[in-house]
């Protein structure tokens, strides 16, 4: 018996009972029987259908809107414009993910002026029947001036080029355009003497490539239903990564305060970060507000390629240099993004994570933030890290191929560990670089013969993972098992993470523990669900709101043994008397003691609001092999394994599930996926059977290596886990198909005819 | 006194300066005395900013009253999103 808190050892020094066991996840019952409830099923009655007319230019003035004729048809109750909506002052918009500006997401939600990409909201309708809403939006008369789009970086950055936005200038770092221009921001970061480094290797590399927009992919679209009281009030069911942004966006969009609307999150079918925004939210509560009766909106898999959030396409150039023993020199990118139609492309986290795994006294990075007329792009895992992570990675394939070295040694050598500057500034803690470079050395795969035709690539990769805001409620039932209240909608498995947090700290069986996932006025304020940040802040909000139980459970025991708080411990779901002689008093178990709460004193209820702090770096090293058709281009994943530090696994299936999840969608990244757009700027794959993302049959069996390099600033030693996965993907699978087909690569999709095109020039 | 870095992309703000020592209790204090010494910094870093504080990053916004030890090291870095 220990009568030391659990809570203040180390958690490597922990032996823990219910962390890091594989329970059934408490809504997986309800998600594989089809009872769980998305943002599609819900349904009230008198519910209006909400349809929007979007623009059919990518660019073009909007003169004006008629919609007369929408309204005059029967069943049509409801139609707005942006018109209906108050103009929204510039702002940095907390609370949601990215460099996102509320007046920049008022008019993405609803063009005014301008309509700014081909899918671009302009007028929404609310009618009886989704039919009636469709024939409503095809009567509204649209006064179009044609504006000549922009439709990549470079035309966007070509002397006279359309611009998107008259009346913005570049900010940032100068050199800067003087006048109007379609770039948002330039910055520039770096250290030492880059010139000397360079002239200090014995080996230079140079490489650049080209990414193409891509989307997050997620199964379920944008569902959201409102309704709005006599009061004004709005009530909204939607499917968000968020609920309290969805509130605090919408509100900021309508001119609403915050109080007016309540928003419940429903089971949500996938995210990866495009649901961290709002999008038919506002115009359902101000269709609702209009018509008087609920109104509800799902897009169609077509609106959610055109009109949500995909993630940057992007031209990266990097540059670096080692001596013939391996040592790296200097460092320098160029990074491009693609923002779509509105500034906050994730080009400031790119410039950050480029060259963050490697130590590097010389370095010089530089971003540009460039608008074009495509979709305004949204989060997606690890915003901008993947592609930066892709030229870095092949150039260091590069350089070990031509230094002799074994690729997973070469990064070993430059790896950073606790204690190293990171390029991007502050010193690293405690990480586990070296161990998933060690893990991955030493891992079967890495020394498994290849066939003719098959490469194996190497790649790593590197995110920071986010603390931010988190509440949490642990209430104790009569019969002693629990209810965990918290603010994340759950998209990868928390409900199960936080549950076992709870009972590993209530001491009681998890299946007793009952996660629950709260609405915007049944819990403390707490930021979405992204970041890679539950499990870690969310999980430390748990752990003080079941302490919090904890120290009143000690506290009414020692009311019943009628001695002094310190004399109670905890352990295993009882209260033991620690100045006793064992059997002078029996020990208490939670449900005797929840059974005699009303007799001590009342509910027992914890509670726990934070801002963590303290997010723990996550670092991956993937290997891949592949096997490369001469003949087609065609390329077969036959292998791959993802090794990346997790701190400490919470429940470990959920993290082999982020890994393979990740590694998934890099895969399909790297080999098929890109928004293809016709000479007017309209997406010409907007489905599923054209953008080709990779099924279960595309891939092998994803093998999975979770290290555990705890986390020193969380009581458990939990690291994010969600977004590090998909960022070396892409470098691992373009090194395996360069090394298979002995070619250089400068652009992604790697799809077949591309391949090819490489494969004959290199003949 | 807390040592503040600056990277390539702010040191024109500066004078060129790859860090410079500023006797401040919390951030607040430190982003008047860096004002005052190079006139206009508070204002040019811009709102998008984040900030780190001895290796935690911080959003701008969070950051002003977080306190300062007398050897912290502070960074000024782009902002960051999560997925």
């Amino acid at each position: 018996m220990s009568d030391k808190p659990k809570g203040d050892q180390p958690a490597s020094d922990r032996k823990w009972k219910y962390i890091g066991t594989r329970p059934i996840r408490h809504d997986g019952l309800d998600k594989v029987t089809g009872r769980a409830q998305f943002g599609a099923d819900y349904a009230l009655p008198g519910m209006l259908w909400g349809k929007v007319l979007r623009s059919p230019h990518a660019h073009a003035r909007i003169r004006g809107i008629d919609v007369s004729a929408a309204l005059a048809l029967d069943g049509v109750k409801a139609v707005i414009t942006g018109r209906d909506f108050p103009d929204v002052a510039s702002e940095a918009a907390e609370g949601g993910e990215g460099a996102n500006d509320f007046g920049d997401l008022a008019m993405n939600v609803i063009a005014r002026e301008k309509a700014l990409y081909h899918g671009h909201a302009v007028a929404a309708v609310a009618a009886t029947t989704a039919k009636i809403a469709e024939e409503a939006c095809k009567r509204i008369v649209v006064d179009y001036e044609v504006l000549k789009p922009v439709l990549s970086l470079d035309a966007a950055l070509a002397a006279n080029a359309p611009i998107l936005h008259e009346s913005a200038r570049a900010t940032g770092h100068e050199p800067l355009p003087k006048g109007p221009s379609n770039v948002a921001s330039r910055r520039e970061m770096g250290r030492g003497d880059i010139a000397k480094g360079f002239s200090d290797a014995d080996v230079v590399v140079e490489r650049e490539f080209r990414t193409p927009m891509v989307h997050q992919g997620y199964i379920e679209p944008h569902a959201v239903l409102a309704r709005t009281g006599q009061d004004g009030r709005s009530v909204v069911w939607c499917c968000t990564q968020g609920a309290f942004m969805v509130r605090a966006y919408s509100a900021k969009v309508l001119g609403l305060s915050t109080d007016m609307i309540k928003v419940i999150p429903t089971e949500i079918g996938g995210g990866f970060g495009g649901k961290t925004t709002v999008y038919g939210e506002p115009l359902a509560i101000l269709l609702s507000r209009k018509a008087g009766r609920p109104v509800k909106f799902v897009m169609s898999r077509e609106e959610v390629f055109r009109a949500s959030g995909p993630t940057s396409g992007t031209h990266i150039r990097v540059k670096m240099g080692a001596t013939r023993d391996g040592k790296l020199t200097a460092a320098e990118a160029v990074l491009y993004y693609e923002a779509g139609a509105f500034k906050g492309s994730p080009v400031g986290a790119a410039m950050m994570t480029v060259f963050a795994p490697y130590k590097l006294a010389n370095v010089r990075i530089e971003g540009w933030d460039v608008v074009l007329n495509k979709p305004k792009v949204a989060a997606y895992r690890a915003p901008g890290a993947p592609m930066a992570a892709l030229v870095v990675e092949t150039v260091m394939d590069e350089l070990a191929e031509k230094l002799g070295l074994d690729p997973i040694d070469l990064r070993l050598e430059n790896a950073v560990h606790e204690g190293v500057q990171a390029t991007y500034g502050p010193k690293f803690r405690a990480i586990g670089f070296v161990e998933t470079l060690r893990a991955a050395k030493s891992h079967p795969h890495y020394k498994a013969p290849l066939g003719v035709n098959q490469g194996r690539g190497v790649a790593c990769g590197f995110w920071f993972n986010a603390g931010m805001s988190s509440s949490a409620n642990v209430s104790i039932n009569e019969d002693g098992s629990a209810v965990v209240v918290t603010g994340n909608p759950d998209i990868g498995g928390s409900r199960a993470s936080l549950a076992l947090m709870a009972a590993e700290e209530l001491g009681i069986p998890v299946e007793n523990v009952r996660p629950v996932v709260a609405d915007t006025e049944a819990i403390g304020y707490t930021d979405l669900t992204g970041g890679s940040r539950v499990t870690f802040a969310t999980g430390m909000a748990v752990i003080e709101a079941a302490r919090d139980v904890v120290r009143q459970l000690r506290a009414r025991a020692a009311q019943i043994w009628s001695v002094e708080l310190d004399a109670v411990a905890w352990e295993d779901g009882r209260a033991l008397l620690l100045s006793e002689a064992p059997g002078v008093h029996e020990p208490l178990s939670l449900a005797q003691l929840a059974g005699r709460a009303a007799q001590t004193g009342g509910p027992l209820v914890g509670r726990a609001a934070l801002n963590a702090r303290g997010a723990g770096p996550g670092f991956a090293t993937h290997l891949c092999d592949v096997e490369v058709d001469r003949e087609t281009g065609a390329v077969t994943v036959l292998r791959y394994t993802a090794v990346q530090d997790a701190g400490k696994a919470i429940h470990p299936s959920y993290v082999e599930g982020q890994y393979q999840g990740g590694v998934a969608q890099g895969i399909g990244w790297a080999l098929n996926e890109e928004y293809i757009f016709d000479e007017n700027g309209a997406m010409e794959n907007a489905g599923f059977l054209d953008y080709r993302m990779p099924v279960a049959s595309d891939l092998p069996m994803i093998d999975t290596v979770i290290v555990e390099v705890p986390n020193p600033m969380h009581p458990y030693g939990v690291r994010g886990v969600g977004e590090t996965p998909i960022v070396p993907p892409l470098a691992a699978v373009a090194n395996a198909v360069q090394r298979a087909a002995r070619v250089k690569l400068s652009e992604l999709p790697i799809s077949p005819p591309r391949l090819l095109e490489a494969i004959d020039r290199a003949v | 006194m807390a040592r503040v870095f600056f990277s390539s992309g702010l040191r024109r703000l500066v004078g060129g300066a790859e860090s410079v020592e500023i006797d401040a209790r919390d951030v607040r204090e430190l982003l008047r005395a860096l004002d005052a010494k190079y006139p206009g910094f508070a204002s040019r870093i811009g709102d998008a900013n984040a900030i780190a504080i001895d290796g935690e990053i911080i959003p701008h916004g969070e950051a002003l009253l977080e306190r300062l030890r007398p050897d912290s090291e502070v960074h000024f870095l782009p902002q960051i999103g999560g997925g």
